[in-house]
């Protein structure tokens, strides 16, 4: 396997994620599998900031503890990342604001400013030089400029072009070579969702801000008019979801999206949706938390806060990618079940998913808009109409002849009030039929996947973001992978089955307590062992297959 | 005409000025239907929770019985996901100004156009007598025995505040006006506010303080000066006291 790694780090405003998406970019160009890591504090200028841009002859989905090149825009770059260096690890660096004993220095402050440029141009330029250094062609960074930066197109190739000659001429070298595959897409977890969820027939995505789900809401502001979404900012996260629900019951399919503490002031509004039986999706990314925690890093911290949400007994859906093709499709089949169920069904995410960058392979001609049930017209209209499978026809406001009554109080089958004891059983064991259809359904889906050495007797669990190093680990350990896709319901017969065949089974996740661990015992699967991190940052893979080795010793 | 009426049984108390804002609602729907103002298909009554929320029971229309303080923005949703439906939204002093402000004064700042009814007895009735945000200062409520220390809110000043492009008040004791400021709101195009107020018989009985100090205004005010609009609307501060403008305080057309 042929791979590299690259590091950029500067500062906020230096325009660090912008260099990272160039880079990959002209790798993903080259023929490599990409991912890339984002690393940013809570701020909005200064601090340090560092993108890692792995590629690979392999398809890969996380990034490695070692850098081949590093690019420091900032004198404290070099300080954050020791651990990450090598001994032949290449520096390229702006020679105006730190000096370096080896590397390339460029007078890159310098350079910018001569051309007219911002500082932030120096992004471009130290990319250009890594180009360089790497024997990489010109016209592939001249692309790349012209689709990822803004302005001054003119300028900035022209001071890319210093950067290209600075790093050709340098000393050192490391030749990344064109592979024959061609470029595959290139998209974040967060814009994975988003296309799921318009190819699954969304209307309207309704957000407030919060990190790490902002990025839903700025696609589909930028680009929901291509998709037939519009997307709203409202007043705050209760106003969000009431909204949402309000425009469902008029009939138009609605998601929205925030993380752990935009969700905790959603939540009473969600168990709204239990009993009016009104469908929505809700995307939650996770960050360490309590409170506002770590607000910019990622943890699993909050799965059984999602699957124990909302006040009284209704049914619901949480489903857990781990890449940007399950992100794709676990959120158009989310927002479906959700219509055809009528219920809040939740996309489970984190900062690791939400914001890395993934190459993407899933074909949108496999997902349609699927049907839910409707009325047909004929005789009065019972909103809550008791069936066999507990789900009632849908008509929506405005419909000829149909009187439309959605309600948060227990009701009769027209959306009246009740109280009577009788007439509430009736009304739970509704819910309860429509949770045991939804988990037929469900059970006829894949429910989880498994990877690796088939024959091993260890089984490493792993759920949503964490995916992409269990695999690889996995994969050099020679060790059997389990990934379940659907949190609740969730279906344990074949996960035991799987579980039964295995001698050790180790869990995988990034919170401090194991919930998922904790969610498998509940079904009478105990793990031996729990990898848990809970630092605010992803496992890498060489840390994870360190850790999993320590527990086989 | 069509019955606008359900086989609920209504439990409003007996004296209830709820009845006389159901009865008002059904007469303006049903007239203005008749006439062809509205199409009762496209009809949306939302609600919050609270006495005042008993009426999407009550009245035979498409309804969205919301959560506590939580009518607001699903209406808004409604309107924002179908803008062809009347959409009406019926909500209580502590409903709407407790704890769902939020939502009111940014429907009124992004002018939704949705028509907003306040049920306002100035008492949190059905958790028992507790006072509300326009309760007046000292009143002796259950969670404020010795007499609330607040001054009241006063809804219409915030509402003008807010940048409502529309704000009335009306008085469930005179059905007549009531009607016509119903009528009024439903008609005018954007985000309409109607504060009613409508006595508690049993937790806080105003129908002495309204019947002898409710007024109306005359054709002397001209409801697009928003400035004599928002000193009328400081002429009575929701205390226990003093004459009480009722009509339309603003309108931008």
């Amino acid at each position: 396997m042929k791979e590299f790694s690259f590091l950029m780090g500067g500062k906020a405003g230096d325009g660090v994620k912008v260099a990272g998406a160039i880079l990959a970019h002209v790798l993903n160009e080259l023929g490599y599998w990409i991912f890339v890591y984002e690393d940013y504090p809570s701020l909005i200028t200064g601090g340090h900031n560092f993108s890692i841009i792995r590629a690979s002859s392999k398809k890969i989905l996380c990034h490695r503890d070692k850098i081949d090149v590093a690019i420091a825009l900032s004198k404290d770059t070099p300080e954050h990342h020791p651990k990450r260096l090598k001994k032949e690890t290449i520096w390229i660096y702006d020679a105006d604001v730190l000096e370096k004993e080896k590397g390339l220095g460029i007078a890159m402050s310098k350079i910018v400013k001569e051309n007219g440029l911002p500082q932030i141009a120096r992004n471009v330029l130290s990319v250009a030089a890594l180009a360089g250094i790497c024997g990489m062609d010109f016209a592939l960074i001249e692309k790349a400029i012209k689709e990822n930066v803004p302005q001054k197109i003119e300028a900035n190739l022209k001071i890319a072009k210093i950067g290209h000659e600075a790093g050709k001429n340098s000393p050192l070298k490391m030749k990344v070579n064109k592979l024959k595959d061609s470029a595959r897409p290139l998209l974040s977890g967060n814009e994975a969702i988003c296309l799921g969820a318009a190819a699954a027939g969304l209307d309207f995505y309704i957000a407030y801000p919060m990190t790490p789900s902002t990025g839903l809401l700025h696609f589909f502001a930028a680009k929901g008019g291509e998709l037939g979404v519009t997307a709203v900012h409202p007043e705050n996260e209760i106003g969000v979801i009431t909204m949402a629900e309000g425009a469902a019951f008029a009939g138009k399919r609605t998601m929205v999206g925030t993380a752990g503490g935009g969700f905790a002031l959603m939540v009473e509004a969600l168990s709204l949706a239990g009993q009016a039986e009104i469908p929505v999706a809700i995307v939650v990314g996770q960050r360490p938390a309590p409170a506002t925690g770590v607000p910019t890093y990622t943890a699993q911290g909050d799965l059984h806060f999602i699957l124990a949400a909302g006040h009284g007994e209704f049914p619901k859906l949480v489903v857990a990618p781990g890449d940007a093709d399950e992100a794709f499709y676990l959120t158009a089949k989310a927002l479906n079940l959700a219509w055809q169920y009528q219920i809040p069904a939740i996309i489970l995410s984190d900062k690791h998913l939400s914001e890395s960058i993934f190459n993407a392979s899933f074909d949108k001609a496999k997902i349609k808009k699927e049907k839910p049930k409707l009325w047909t017209g004929k005789g009065d209209y019972k909103r809550y109409l008791q069936t066999a499978d507990g789900i009632s026809p849908l008509a929506f406001p405005g419909q000829k002849g149909a009187v439309v009554k959605a309600t948060g109080y227990e009701h009769d089958e027209f959306g009246l009030t009740i109280e009577r004891e009788e007439m509430v059983v009736r009304v739970v064991e509704k819910r309860l039929r429509k949770k045991e259809a939804l988990r037929k359904e469900i059970q006829k889906m894949e429910t989880f996947k498994i990877y690796g050495n088939k024959k091993s007797q260890t089984l490493v669990v792993v759920w949503g973001s964490n995916k992409g190093a269990v695999l690889e680990a996995a994969d050099r350990l020679g060790l059997k992978v389990i990934q379940p896709l659907f949190l609740e319901p969730f279906i344990d017969t074949k996960f035991k089955r799987e579980a039964a065949k295995a001698k050790k089974i180790i869990v995988v996740e990034t919170n401090a307590t194991g919930q998922l661990a904790e969610l498998l015992a509940n079904h009478g699967i105990i793990a031996n062992k729990k990898i848990l991190k809970y630092d605010g940052r992803p496992f890498t893979v060489d840390e994870l297959e360190e850790k999993i080795k320590k527990i086989l010793k | 005409m069509k019955n606008l009426n359900t086989s609920a049984v209504n439990t409003w108390c007996p004296g209830c000025g709820n009845f006389g804002i159901e009865v008002g609602l059904k007469a303006v729907l049903s007239e203005m239907a008749e006439q062809g103002e509205l199409d009762l298909d496209k009809v949306v009554l939302a609600t919050g929770i609270g006495c005042h929320g008993k009426i999407a029971d009550y009245v035979n229309v498409n309804s969205f019985y919301s959560l506590h303080g939580r009518a607001v923005p699903a209406a808004v949703g409604i309107k924002m996901a179908n803008p062809d439906l009347t959409v009406i939204v019926c909500v209580g002093d502590g409903d709407v100004l407790g704890e769902g402000l939020d939502h009111l004064v940014f429907a009124a700042k992004r002018n939704s156009n949705i028509k907003v009814l306040v049920h306002e007895n100035r008492i949190y009735a059905l958790t028992t007598g507790q006072y509300s945000p326009t309760s007046p200062k000292g009143f002796r409520g259950r969670s404020t025995p010795t007499g609330s220390l607040e001054q009241p809110l006063n809804p219409i000043e915030l509402m003008l505040a807010s940048g409502a492009s529309f704000v009335a008040r009306t008085y469930s004791g005179r059905l007549a006006h009531q009607k016509k400021m119903m009528q009024e709101a439903i008609k005018h195009n954007g985000f309409a506010f109607l504060d009613i107020l409508q006595p508690c018989f049993v937790y806080y009985n105003t129908y002495p303080l309204y019947n002898q100090n409710v007024y109306e205004l005359g054709p002397e005010h001209d409801p697009a000066d928003s400035q004599q609009a928002l000193k009328l609307a400081k002429e009575w501060s929701y205390q226990d006291s003093g004459k009480i403008p009722v009509g339309i305080f603003y309108q931008k057309k």
